[in-house]
């Protein structure tokens, strides 16, 4: 019996979504009263798959195969399989990200196991084992049972944190069983992207208005659209006024858009903006009067002047992207 | 060759969302259901590469695993351009069920290129997909927001944290694709809509299969609140939501 | 009675409404503001089959019942009630009398055509002396064995200069009143014809509205539509179907300006409230949502006797009359609803409500309306 992760690595390291999967492996293991144990696939050092038992991984199984170049599908599948199989894992964990969405529902049939994408907590139950995950895109929240034996989750990031738990890990290598038949796919070329984010197509949008107080004074804005991925746009009389593209005016008559999260700086709310805005998921706003119209749309709010606010702003999230 | 596409029929994006039955069941009244949006996108990316590589492309199915009021959205894709439809008759439960029953088609009629939308917008499962790659131990390459046919050659393009991948694959294979594959959707002509009425929608009956999960249970988020004020003083505050909440860092 | 829509007929409308919403949308203020003609969205809506929608599939047309040209028209009002006008005119106007009194060479010369959009319709009958009385035509025919020499001048003719196959009512019989007037296809290239500049509209900026000038124009006899005499009797006719046509484009303009208005209503806060919330907005909004509810019932009954082979000519000029004052009416209530927003371009209010007027005063007045009912009523 055990509670078998899977953490991605990029470039031989890992990544806060890793840490916050394996601590996610380890509450359920201890819920469960048996232990997490990691798959990792792709050369790591060992130095950084020992930071896998910082936060609670009690064995780490290493697969490498020369064959493996980015992501297999079908190969990383009966890897995960095998060593869900030797490991005896009753629940296997994928973070829900790109990586984690293309292998789990394989592994899943491979297993015969019930699936649940998207999970955000812990089971509410282990028998029946029910967890809740998001649904109708975020819109509501829904509480799904895996009547299987075996279990597939993948977890949605961010939606638990990484807890350390001194766990002493073992590691070990283990030579899975592999044909050429499992390398169907090839992969040609990896495209790093540097493009700016485009608005209508942006999770994160960072926004200004006449707050900005000019042309001139944008620099901050793009730093943090740049640090949160995000895409950059305006209201209309800032475009009107020429300090920004009109490519970038969202509003009625500009572009409408529906990110998941929407910062809206130096900018009032006139009615014909927060048109272009309301599918917005999160709305968070920046203006120095308290009274104006966008912190009816917005759910946090900071009353102050865009030209303080945001330095410490950028400062801070940097602070927190470091982590 | 010939392309799959599995399309899901989901409630239309704007829907307001209800449940019944002591918050134990979607509350479908009066919803207007729609194609996936993911899933019409893949439609729109076969009809095009089967316009622009001459005969290549046999033919572009769609398939939906579902009762009998699904069928308006298999006709909306017949007329948007795919040349035939199935039906499955089966109420679509679970992922691996669902996966097991185009699995128990394919395996009947055999298909060289099988799309599926990226998740669903419904259950947001992301999980049809990739199941049915494995029942059929075919290749799968998901998060594909570029499809190419060059010379027979089969051409994708993957999104991956921070970039993106080219990947050359064999035939069959299963793409799982996102935004990105095609533009937008099409809207469908008088000719199409005039065409659909003859062209194909066969109904299959439903292979056994096990269902592995189900919802018991939906709860709606807790209204919007009132703008929480954070003190400018303390952006610290607002990098926490960023980080805890929106999950934006 | 089945207030149903059939799934056709929801596929049909909610292909105009993603297009209207996606595509028309993005430079209806522009074209507005510039009175441009919409060149690129017609050859969309052409490939898409709007154009030859109700036209037999034999002819290359989508075989499509009037409902659902209703529908279409409706939603493409909504938003742009400009490229709407164009689309009714080519429809209702000119197709579909080529259809159904055309020889069966008109037909195979004309409504492949019409039909693939790759020309567009434009129905001339009104002229400066002759709007509501539609009998006292002054352009002639003069009959010349093997053609006929056309001669006088239209007024206010949609499509003039983006149309090229024009449907001309003229006198042959100026001695036998309106007996004397005759139809005829005539194609705009045809020597002798020519235009005055675009008018300088209200509203319905981007459709072009032209005089259209005839001096010697020869016509071939077999261009003549139905027998010596008829043009008047078709005109008519045309204009039972063209009016359903105004008024689904009415009621798409009262439902655009109702809907801009059901919203701006909820997000708009006056005295620590959405303006829904007082009454005078909300019972504002209640009037409009039943006129706008009894317009759509008016123009869809008209739509189905049509499509049920039943005499449609009273029914549409009901809904016609209705439509046009409700879409007014609405319109207006829209600005007011709006207030200082409603009177600036950007909402689209005030555009509303200036395309609204016109269509209690083309294809028959709403004075004409009455008098066309009242004489029903006598029959």
């Amino acid at each position: 019996m055990s509670v078998l992760a899977f953490t991605e690595n990029w470039d031989g390291k890992f990544k806060k979504i890793s840490f916050e999967l394996v601590s996610y492996a380890h509450q359920l293991a201890a819920q469960m009263n048996t232990n997490a144990v990691v798959v990792s696939i792709g050369n790591v050092p060992e130095e950084e798959l020992k930071k896998l038992g910082h936060y609670g991984a009690s064995k780490i199984v290493r697969v490498e195969d020369n064959r493996i170049s980015g992501l297999i599908n079908k190969a990383f599948t009966a890897i995960i399989a095998q060593v869900a199989e030797k490991e005896g894992a009753d629940v296997v964990v994928f973070s829900h990200n790109f990586t984690g969405k293309a292998l789990a529902p394989r592994v899943a049939v491979r297993l015969r196991a019930g699936m649940a994408s998207g999970v955000n907590a812990l089971p509410d139950s282990l028998d029946p084992f029910v967890v809740k995950k998001g649904v109708f895109t975020g819109k509501a929240i829904g509480h799904i049972t895996i009547k299987s034996a075996k279990k597939v989750l993948t977890l949605f990031p961010n939606s638990v944190e990484a807890i350390e738990a001194d766990e002493n890990a073992v590691i070990e290598t283990f030579t899975p069983q592999l044909s050429d038949a499992h390398f169907a796919t090839k992969v040609l070329e990896v495209k790093k992207v540097t493009d700016k984010v485009l608005l209508t197509d942006a999770e994160v949008v960072v926004s200004g208005g006449r707050g900005m107080k000019g042309a001139d004074k944008w620099a901050p804005l793009e730093e943090l659209a740049g640090l949160l991925g995000a895409a950059i746009a305006c209201t209309r009389p800032v475009s009107d006024e020429g300090w920004r593209p009109h490519g970038e005016h969202v509003g009625q008559t500009g572009k409408i858009v529906a990110p998941n999260v929407y910062l809206a700086f130096g900018i009032s709310g006139a009615i014909q903006h927060l048109g272009g805005i309301s599918a917005s998921k999160h709305i968070i706003a920046v203006n120095t009067d308290k009274d104006a119209p966008i912190f009816e749309a917005a759910e946090y709010g900071i009353v102050g002047d865009v030209q303080q606010v945001l330095p410490k702003l950028i400062e801070a999230v940097r602070e927190a992207k470091k982590q | 060759m010939k392309i799959l596409i599995c399309l899901s029929n989901v409630p239309d994006t704007t829907t307001k969302i209800k449940f019944t039955g002591d918050n134990t069941q979607f509350d479908a009244a009066g919803v207007q259901w729609i194609i996936n949006p993911w899933d019409e996108l893949a439609l729109t990316r076969a009809l095009e590469i089967k316009e622009t590589s001459g005969t290549t492309i046999e033919k572009v199915t769609v398939l939906t695993v579902g009762k009998a009021d699904t069928e308006p959205t298999l006709r909306k894709a017949l007329a948007i351009g795919a040349d035939d439809a199935v039906r499955i008759d089966a109420e679509p439960k679970d992922a691996y069920q669902v996966a097991a029953q185009i699995t128990g088609f394919v395996k009947e009629q055999p298909y060289d290129i099988i799309l599926c939308g990226i998740e669903s917008s419904d259950y947001n499962g992301s999980t049809v997909g990739g199941m049915l790659a494995e029942f059929l131990d075919s290749p799968s390459v998901s998060s594909v927001s570029g499809l190419f046919l060059e010379n027979g050659q089969i051409r994708l393009n993957r999104e991956i944290d921070g970039g993106q991948e080219v990947l050359e694959t064999m035939i069959p294979f299963v793409a799982i694709v996102q935004k990105g594959i095609a533009k937008e959707p099409r809207i469908p002509s008088m000719r199409g809509i005039m065409m659909a009425r003859s062209k194909p929608l066969t109904v299959k009956p439903a292979v056994a299969a096990d269902e592995l999960t189900g919802f018991t249970a939906f709860e709606l988020p807790p209204p919007h609140a009132k703008c929480k004020m954070i003190d400018a003083e303390n952006v610290g505050e607002l990098v926490k939501v960023f980080r805890n909440e929106l999950k934006i860092i | 009675m089945d207030f149903n829509l059939t799934e056709e007929q929801l596929m049909i409308r909610q292909a105009a409404k993603d297009y209207a919403e996606r595509e028309l949308i993005k430079d209806v203020l522009e074209r507005d503001a510039k009175g441009e003609f919409p060149w690129q969205h017609a050859k969309n809506l052409a490939e898409l089959g709007f154009f030859g929608m109700m036209i037999d599939p034999k002819y290359g047309g989508g075989g499509m019942d009037t409902l659902s040209y209703i529908l279409a028209i409706e939603e493409f009002s909504k938003i742009d009630a400009a490229m709407a006008v164009v689309i009714s005119v080519h429809n209702s106007l000119v197709s579909y009398g080529v259809e159904k009194y055309g020889t069966e060479e008109q037909k195979e010369k004309y409504l492949p055509v019409l039909a693939s959009g790759s020309r567009i319709g434009a129905f001339l009958l009104s002229e400066p002396e002759a709007g509501s009385d539609a009998s006292y035509q002054k352009t002639t025919a003069e009959d010349k064995g093997d053609h006929y020499l056309l001669n006088g001048t239209k007024n206010w003719i949609s499509n003039a200069g983006s149309g090229s196959v024009y449907i001309v009512m003229a006198h042959t019989h100026p001695e036998l009143g309106h007996k004397g007037i005759n139809a005829f296809i005539v194609e705009k290239e045809w020597a002798g014809i020519s235009l005055a500049p675009h008018e300088d509209k209200m509203g319905l900026r981007s459709s072009d509205t032209h005089s259209v000038m005839f001096t010697d124009v020869k016509v071939p006899r077999e261009n003549r539509i139905g027998a010596d005499g008829f043009g008047f009797k078709y005109a008519m006719k045309m204009l039972e179907g063209g009016r359903m046509g105004i008024a689904a484009q009415a009621t798409g303009i009262a439902a655009g300006a109702f809907e801009r208005s059901l919203q701006y209503a909820q997000e708009r806060k006056a005295f620590g409230k959405p303006i829904i919330e007082h009454q005078a907005i909300a019972f504002k909004l209640a009037d409009m949502a039943v006129k706008l509810e009894a317009a759509r019932n008016f123009v869809y009954k008209a739509a189905w006797l049509k499509d049920t082979g039943q005499p449609y000519g009273q029914a549409s000029s009901m809904a016609k009359l209705y439509c046009a004052d409700a879409a007014m009416e609405i319109t207006t209530e829209a600005v007011q609803i709006h207030g200082g927003y409603g009177y600036v371009k950007e909402y689209h209010v005030e555009r509303l409500m200036r395309e609204a007027k016109v269509t209690q005063i083309y294809e028959g007045t709403s004075e004409i309306q009455r008098i066309v009912i009242a004489r029903g009523l006598v029959r």
